[in-house]
């Protein structure tokens, strides 16, 4: 009889399912993997030694390069440890707008990763719908900062303006116009929040849609019911944070444990699954969209009978105003040492996090007593997620390594850094 | 705060000689410890009913070189430009390879771990100073926690901190066959190869990198009145 040995096989980094450039050394056993090598690093940039050679406020656009589908939480950590080393507080309406991008980013990660998740598993549908309302979300990013992507919206102290009082509106064109151009343009009438407060009331009805699609569905069962399964004491060894841990059954929210923004005084709940598996974990992200809408129509409320300032008046960290930088000799000098070297962090060390969609993303920061970093190291919960990669998919399906690379909610950015 | 003075006076009593020292800054408790006593403390933090530091968040290493060193001194008035005035000075691995700073420093490297209880709901940094003038080596901690895995693996990489007793110290971020630690404060930021096509070998080649340097906002540090106003 013929040697039956081992066959090692490379997955990526240049494949649609690999949700980037992650590289995996298979070994198969037949169509069983008997070991799995994540060989990840092909989209480091150094990040974090690029930051050490800038004052503070320019790595804040870094940190949205990171986890390129949850911008703002990434800046969210950033900027809070550099508040927490200078020992400034933002205002409360900071900290509510915070909150709400917070949650309006964590929607748009959770739909990408619904739509890919889905698509790696054969249900095309969900990928067209999800984006659909990435699309809208992206929007409210882009009246807010000017940007759909890349936000740099987070400053130290604040935010960087007040929420706009109107939203830009769909022009006629080729494909829009007639009917369809009002229709597009219907919640855009009013201001931001007009439009968000719009969105949040139609998106559980979304929700359900995508429920439909897979919830019950007997082949998504089947991808997902069992597979990758990790014990909650193991999800901890493993440094499992976010959904991933939460799936395992353990609520461990840092938005409820250790509140942040204006976290402790919204009202939501932790979902948690039982069995630690892809089909648990799916159940715990699309539970989080509800909840986030939930947090975001709160917010809304708040934002729309509390007027106030959006940053500290402190111009040793934050830039005046133009108006008053043109009239006063102070606000000048104040304006070109913040925009020439930046403003200096007293020496210490700190390190603060937040729940990001993918979990906890942490910013600890070494600071010398100069205008700029020491060194900055970015805890993001992927890296740790990955690396876990060969224990989830010892002995399972080939098919079953695309199904944990999805309930993984793999980004490269955030994990190569 | 008392529950603070609380941990950090039942951290001192659990690991002893262990602990070089035990502070509290900003709401965050750093204890620093002796490498030899890295792994032992480690369990032990891990273990004790008091403790039940369950999960390892997070671990990093950090190089020393060159801390608090400003690469333009202005205490008197300069007559040159802004970032003109810092040309021909160095500050560590910002300039050429020669112009580095050498490595003196006793004690160069850290490695710093953030530690999370789920159970008491409390963080706690833990690092341990490595002397720069040998290998910088430690033992490893992924028999206490498995995701010390990966982030040992890069702070090899990153710092060529060495990790005694880890089973696949291998690179994990950089490039394979990649030379240097890249992190290094001595490792300039602009690196020391870069790669290009070329026509006549009809492949990619590595080459000595041929940008220059360049600083665009020096770093500095200052203790003027500005910042010294709010400490009171």
């Amino acid at each position: 009889m013929a040697e039956i040995r081992n066959y090692t096989m490379n997955f990526g980094p240049q494949h649609p399912a690999a949700h980037g450039v992650l590289r995996l050394v298979l070994e198969m056993d037949g169509e069983v993997v008997r070991h799995a090598d994540p060989h990840i690093g092909l989209l480091h940039r150094g990040t974090e030694k690029l930051a050490e050679s800038k004052p503070y406020n320019q790595s804040i656009a870094y940190m949205d390069r990171l986890d390129y589908v949850s911008m703002m939480c990434n800046e969210h950590a950033y900027v809070r440890s550099i508040e927490q080393l200078l020992g400034v507080e933002a205002p409360i309406r900071a900290q509510y707008i915070r909150t709400m991008f917070d949650e309006i980013t964590r929607i748009l990660n959770h739909l990408m990763w619904l739509g890919t998740h889905a698509l790696d598993l054969g249900a095309m549908t969900l990928f067209l719908y999800a984006f659909r309302e990435r699309e809208q979300l992206m929007d409210c990013y882009e009246a807010v900062s000017g940007a759909r992507l890349h936000a740099t919206y987070y400053r130290p102290g604040g935010v960087y303006r007040d929420l706009p009082d109107t939203m830009p509106q769909f022009r006629e064109s080729k494909w829009t116009k007639g009917k369809g151009l009002k229709q597009a343009n219907e919640w855009r009438s009013g201001s931001l929040l007009d439009f968000i407060e719009a969105f949040a009331q139609d998106f559980p009805t979304r929700v359900a849609e995508y429920e439909t699609l897979l919830t019950d569905n007997r082949i998504w069962k089947q991808r997902t019911v069992g597979i990758g399964e990790v014990s909650p004491e193991r999800a901890l060894q493993l440094g499992f944070t976010g959904p991933m841990l939460r799936g395992s059954g353990l609520a461990w929210d840092l938005r409820k444990k250790q509140p942040y923004a204006a976290y402790a005084d919204l009202d939501f709940d932790i979902p948690v699954g039982t069995n630690g598996d892809c089909y648990d974990r799916y159940l715990v992200r699309m539970e989080e969209l509800t909840q986030s809408n939930r947090i975001i129509q709160q917010c809304v409320t708040w934002l729309r009978s509390n007027p106030g300032p959006v940053t500290v008046d402190n111009h040793k960290v934050v830039p005046p105003s133009r108006q008053s930088m043109k009239e006063g000799m102070e606000n000048l000098i104040h304006h070109f040492k913040l925009f020439t070297e930046g403003y200096i962090v007293p020496e210490g060390e700190a390190y603060a996090a937040v729940e990001a969609p993918k979990g906890e993303f942490g910013a600890y920061i070494v600071s010398d007593g100069s205008n700029k970093p020491f060194r900055l190291h970015l805890r993001a919960p992927g890296f740790a997620h990955l690396s876990a990669m060969n224990e989830m998919v010892k002995g399972h399906m080939l098919a079953d390594v695309v199904a944990v690379i999805g309930t993984q909610d793999i980004v490269f950015g955030e994990i190569d850094r | 705060m008392t529950e603070q003075t609380d941990i950090i006076q039942s951290l001192t009593t659990l690991l002893g000689e262990d602990a070089l020292s035990i502070e509290s800054h900003q709401g965050e408790i750093t204890a620093t410890v002796e490498p030899s006593a890295w792994h032992r403390v480690a369990k032990t933090l891990r273990d004790d009913s008091g403790c039940q530091y369950e999960q390892m968040v997070d671990l990093c290493g950090v190089d020393y070189l060159g801390y608090g060193q400003d690469e333009w001194e202005d205490d008197e008035a300069t007559f040159e430009g802004y970032s003109r005035a810092v040309e021909g000075s160095s500050g560590p691995g910002r300039f050429d390879w020669s112009e580095r700073v050498e490595a003196g420093t006793e004690e160069r490297f850290a490695v710093v771990i953030h530690l999370l209880s789920v159970t008491y709901n409390r963080r706690l940094r833990v690092r341990t100073l490595l002397k720069g003038d040998q290998l910088p080596v430690v033992a490893t901690l992924i028999d206490v926690w498995a995701a010390a895995d990966w982030y040992e693996r890069e702070a090899f990489d990153l710092y060529g901190i060495l990790f005694n007793g880890h089973p696949d110290l291998r690179r994990i971020l950089t490039d394979y066959g990649f030379v240097g630690h890249p992190f290094r404060k001595d490792f300039p930021l602009i690196g020391n190869v870069e790669v290009i096509y070329d026509e006549e070998k009809q492949r990619v080649v590595y080459q000595p990198v041929t940008i220059e340097p360049r600083v665009l906002v020096p770093k500095v540090v200052r203790n003027d009145s500005r910042y010294l106003a709010d400490e009171e």
